[in-house]
């Protein structure tokens, strides 16, 4: 078996490890792909579909595409753009992302994109649904209004946790995001340092006691664009 | 019944070993006796099974025939399909509110009757049509839902509700419905004479790899509407590792104005289950599941029958036909009301007890499917075309249709036509002599593979109907004069908005968005430039989703765009300068008015 | 020639986004050697006196009046600028999208904890604008040319947007004035 796969990117070449996907080896060249639901050390779940490419000219989610030699993935193609830029509209028309009191400003994803993608107003009318929070649990909230159901805490109770607290329940417009007890979060053994409540990427599920624990201006987000980390790395290399 | 939850519960989960990946049965088992899966049920259920009682809550508010609130012990379900609206289901439904005082989505104050609309299920050739319960009834109107009121109210069970059988099998005990297969026309595929058992004789005379080269030299390509060559699906399932695999039989059959695989099931079960043996020594599988929707429950015991029928002549169990070392038994897992599980992946994740959810591919089902084992799931008919090739031959099939699309086809043709029912014809067929067949020579549009497929206008009649134009997993609807095509497109995505699982983000919010701007249009509030905006939502849609059902999920709006976009032009009006027609300002003061007990000043 | 004319009003905002138009600081100074105000709280100017070249709202709709004062806007200005985060998808008014109007004005005069209204009296004077069922953002009302987000926008960002406008550049907003906190 060959130890390197090549392919390429947008025309530029791009080398990997078999077993590899798309999302992990152009992280590791340097290309930033957008994505969403898929968190770091996570299975990928394929459910936000913001790193939808071209692959041979069909659509694929690249957290989850396997790499293969000679495969022509398209990235920035203003097409690609745009479908991403309706896809980040949608996520924040359908629930109440209220930026300026969310603790999660600054270094939210969600917004972090929509910062990238230069939007500076959604495109499709807001939906203002009725949501509810959950602060039954000492240490611990769910707040649904700004929950864009990535499941990246369903993937984190389960499979780093060990804990298998969350779960989607209902279906269609009607999804939302349900824990293991019919008492809500505080009849479940969550916990603050849990990897579910780190892998929240808005600011949905959240510890109490923290606030707005780090000043703006050294957020995550502030200084840089999401992604620019890893499209360093390609900078470094050119320069090298 | 048992009167303690606790016990029924229990004993409900021991009938499947307390097996978590049979939640399925358990959780239909649960619905059907309690009238709902209430808290303490999902508490008992997640106990007996080891698992986590929100996976339960998952699945139980997942499907639509399953719920947390307590229904009726008579559950009413019309359906609310456009073309049973189109034959009058508004009056039935308001005949059933008026009769029984309440509104769909509601029980009967002394907790008996629930009155509830559902979508298609699979009676479109004899709409309005209704599950009352497991029972069909069909042909409604107002009249004849005030009698079922009334005989309801006097206690009579459902299934005391079919005065009259209908033709061929469904007049059998075992089936007892009122449905008519209405088969309107015979090939030589599906409705021809079949002898049990040769097939899978000629099959066990080869060798599997043999039985596949057949498949494949046939070109069989799947009849569910997506198409994919049979013999490859097969020939990878085969190939691929894995201690057991697995042949599912797709019988979800819920595209909207489809009921082929309904007259299959009731007329030739046998040929199916034949396909499905054949498909099982093909690619070394030892299990067969037919996957049946909920909303063919009432076919359930017919079927159960011709299975046990098929064991005792030997075509199913251990070593089938005497063929040593090839061991195959099928098993019917029911569905509870999702068209979503008819996409393959969320059909693997129903039979594994799990959210209809599709799987994220690759790996394919062949590579990893059921239970994580090799799979190969295809459509009721494309198991019976497989007997069928089998039997007459490869060369023999591949002769019939058109070159790109060998065999014959099963439509379904519903709605404003003479003679709506199942037709076997040669694919190739153009769209025009399928309307001569069914008496619809005055039809304005055709919409070919339901929803998610085209709406044909007068200048697409002589397209041919094949995988190489028109595909389609068999619905024709057929829409006659006055007909509003932007109103059909609107209902079409109300289906789909229902339908959807949920799971990403376009399909589970671009269509309501979808819809939410075709109405805007439909109430004359639309501007020009909503057409682009539609178009760019739509391909987003198509583009971007999941699975299946949101890649073609804006279909309705964007072949009507297309074919019929002068409906939409004529509709549209471009607003004064820099403002919004889309903004109702009267409906947006409306309440306030109301509350302040004054007309506005302003407007 | 005559100076193009700059047109600003707060809807349902709070009037910091006009706080965010100050904060330009000195640079108004400059500002006001290429532009004139006109309708703006800024110099008190109440209703329009001519055609403006740009006009920034502030706020979404909340009741009729926003409503007219908007569409006077869209039929003065010949570019409208969404101001904020209010004027773009309602922000904190429009937390009262999820509850009904009715339970909303219960809350205000009977029901909330700090009420005193012993008289039970609604207010309904025919000068009060009536309320529209929800808060709207202001591009689902009229169309919007551009939208400078923010709550409120960066001083800087404002500028920028306003000169590259007023010289009919390109706009582009540096990543660290987008904000929408």
């Amino acid at each position: 078996m060959s130890e390197t796969i090549t392919f390429t990117i947008d025309g530029v070449e791009v080398q990997g490890a078999p077993g590899q996907t798309i999302l992990e080896a152009a992280d590791a060249a340097g290309v930033y792909i957008p994505r969403l639901c898929k968190g770091e050390g996570l299975a990928p779940r394929t459910s936000c579909r913001v790193c939808t490419v071209m692959v041979n000219g069909r659509p694929q989610t690249a957290c989850s595409y396997p790499i293969s030699d000679g495969m022509v993935v398209e990235n920035e193609t203003e097409e690609l753009m745009t479908f991403r830029k309706n896809i980040i509209d949608m996520l924040f028309i359908e629930g109440n992302h209220y930026c300026m009191f969310c603790e999660a400003s600054g270094r939210c994803e969600l917004q972090a994109l929509a910062y990238r993608f230069g939007i500076n107003a959604p495109k499709y009318p807001f939906m203002y649904p009725k949501r509810e929070l959950d602060t039954s649990h000492p240490d611990v909230y769910i707040e649904r209004n700004r929950c864009i159901l990535c499941g990246r805490c369903v993937n984190a109770s389960r499979d780093e946790d060990g804990k298998g607290i969350f779960e989607f329940i209902g279906r269609g417009s009607e999804k939302k995001i349900a824990v293991d007890s019919s008492r809500g979060l505080s009849g479940t053994d969550a916990a603050a340092a849990d990897k579910a409540v780190e892998a929240c990427p808005v600011g949905s599920l959240l510890p109490k006691h923290r606030g707005y624990d780090i000043p703006v201006g050294r957020r995550a987000y502030d200084a840089a664009p999401i992604g620019s980390d890893i499209e360093r790395h390609r900078k470094e290399r050119n320069n090298e | 019944m048992s009167s303690d939850p606790r016990k029924g519960v229990k004993d409900i989960c021991s009938r499947v070993a307390n097996d978590r990946t049979r939640l399925m049965d358990v959780v239909r088992d649960v619905q059907a006796t309690y009238g709902c899966v209430n808290d303490d049920a999902i508490d008992l259920i997640a106990e007996h099974l080891s698992m986590h009682r929100v996976e339960v809550e998952g699945v139980v508010t997942f499907y639509a025939f399953l719920g947390e609130e307590k229904k009726g012990d008579v559950v009413i379900r019309v359906c609310d399909d456009v073309i049973d609206e189109f034959k009058g289901s508004d009056q039935v439904v308001r005949a059933f509110c008026r009769e029984l005082k309440i509104k769909i989505g509601e029980t009967t104050p002394d907790g008996r009757i629930s009155l509830d609309s559902t979508p298609c299920i699979g009676m479109s050739d004899q709409a309005p049509a209704a599950l009352i319960n497991d029972t069909v009834i069909t042909s409604l109107d107002a009249c004849r839902a005030r009698e079922i009121v009334q005989a309801l109210k006097k206690g009579s069970a459902p299934e005391s509700l079919v005065t009259t059988l209908g033709d061929g099998n469904n007049s059998d005990a075992l089936i007892g419905a009122m449905v008519n297969n209405n088969i309107r026309c015979r090939g030589e595929v599906i409705f021809a004479p079949f002898a049990d058992g040769v097939a899978i004789e000629k099959s066990l005379a080869m060798r599997p790899a043999e039985v596949i080269r057949d498949i494949k030299t046939s070109r069989l390509r799947g009849r569910g509407g997506a198409g994919f060559p049979t013999g490859m699906k097969w020939d990878f399932t085969r190939q691929a590792d894995g201690e057991r695999k697995f042949v599912l039989c797709n019988g979800d059959e819920g595209e909207p104005g489809t009921f082929k695989d309904r007259v299959i099931l009731t007329e030739c079960p046998g040929l199916m289950f034949e396909g499905m043996t054949v498909a099982g020594y093909a690619i070394g599988a030892e299990t067969g599941i037919l996957y049946l929707r909920g909303e063919y429950a009432y076919l359930r015991k017919w079927l159960e029958s011709e299975l046990e029928k098929r064991r005792s002549q030997g075509l199913l169990g251990p070593s089938v036909c005497g063929k040593d070392g090839f061991n195959f038994d099928i098993r019917i897992q029911m569905g509870a009301g999702a068209y979503v599980c008819g996409e393959e992946t969320s059909l693997i994740s129903s039979c594994e007890g799990q959210r209809g959810d599709p799987k994220t591919r690759p790996p394919f089902p062949a590579q990893r499917g059921y239970l994580g084992y090799p799979t190969t799931v295809n459509n009721v008919e494309t198991f019976c075309c497989a007997a069928r090739i089998l039997d007459k031959g490869a060369g023999w099939f591949a002769k019939l249709g058109s070159d790109e699309s060998p065999g014959t086809k099963l439509l379904s043709v519903s709605g404003d036509c003479r003679t709506p029912g199942v037709f076997e014809v040669p694919f190739g067929i153009s769209v025009r002599e399928v309307l001569g067949l069914v008496g619809a020579s005055n039809a304005i549009a055709v919409q070919i593979g339901g929803p998610a497929g085209e709406m044909v206008g007068p200048d697409g009649f002589d397209r041919a109907i094949g995988y190489e134009d028109l595909g389609t997993g068999g619905s024709v609807m057929v829409f006659g004069p006055g007909r509003d095509m932007l109103r059909i497109a609107s209902r079409f995505m109300d289906f789909f908005i229902d339908e959807s699982c949920g799971y990403c983000t376009p399909c589970r919010v671009g269509n309501v968005l979808i819809r939410e701007r075709l109405d805007i249009i439909r109430d004359g509030r639309g501007a020009p430039e909503d057409l682009d905006y539609l178009q760019e939502l739509c391909e987003t849609v198509k583009v971007c989703s999941r699975c299946g059902l949101g890649q073609t999920s804006p279909n309705p709006v964007l072949t009507t765009l297309k074919n019929f976009r002068n409906q939409y032009e004529s509709r549209v009006h471009a607003a004064a300068p820099g403002l919004r027609s889309s903004f109702d300002i009267r409906a947006a003061l409306a309440a306030g008015e109301d509350i302040a007990g004054r007309p506005s000043e302003h407007f | 020639m005559a100076k193009p004319k700059i047109a600003t009003t707060s809807l349902a905002g709070c009037f910091g986004c006009h706080m965010s138009i100050l904060d330009i600081d000195e640079r108004l100074v400059d500002l006001i050697e290429v532009i004139d105000f006109d309708k703006s709280p800024i110099d008190d100017i109440k209703t329009f006196t001519d055609r403006c070249a740009v006009g920034l709202v502030e706020g979404g709709c909340a009741n009729e009046e926003n409503v007219d004062v908007l569409r006077s806007f869209r039929e003065y200005c010949d570019i409208l600028v969404a101001l904020g985060g209010c004027a773009i998808n309602g922000d904190i008014p429009s937390l009262r999208n999820t509850v009904p109007l009715e339970e909303c004005i219960r809350e205000a005069y009977f029901d909330g904890p700090s009420v005193y209204n012993p008289d039970g009296v609604i207010p309904n004077d025919k000068e009060l604008p009536l309320l529209l069922d929800k808060v709207y953002p202001c591009s689902e009302v009229v169309k919007i040319d551009y939208s400078i987000p923010g709550c409120p926008p960066h001083a800087e960002a404002i500028w920028i947007v306003l000169n590259a406008l007023l010289k009919g550049e390109p706009i582009e907003i540096p990543y660290e004035y987008m904000r929408y906190d």
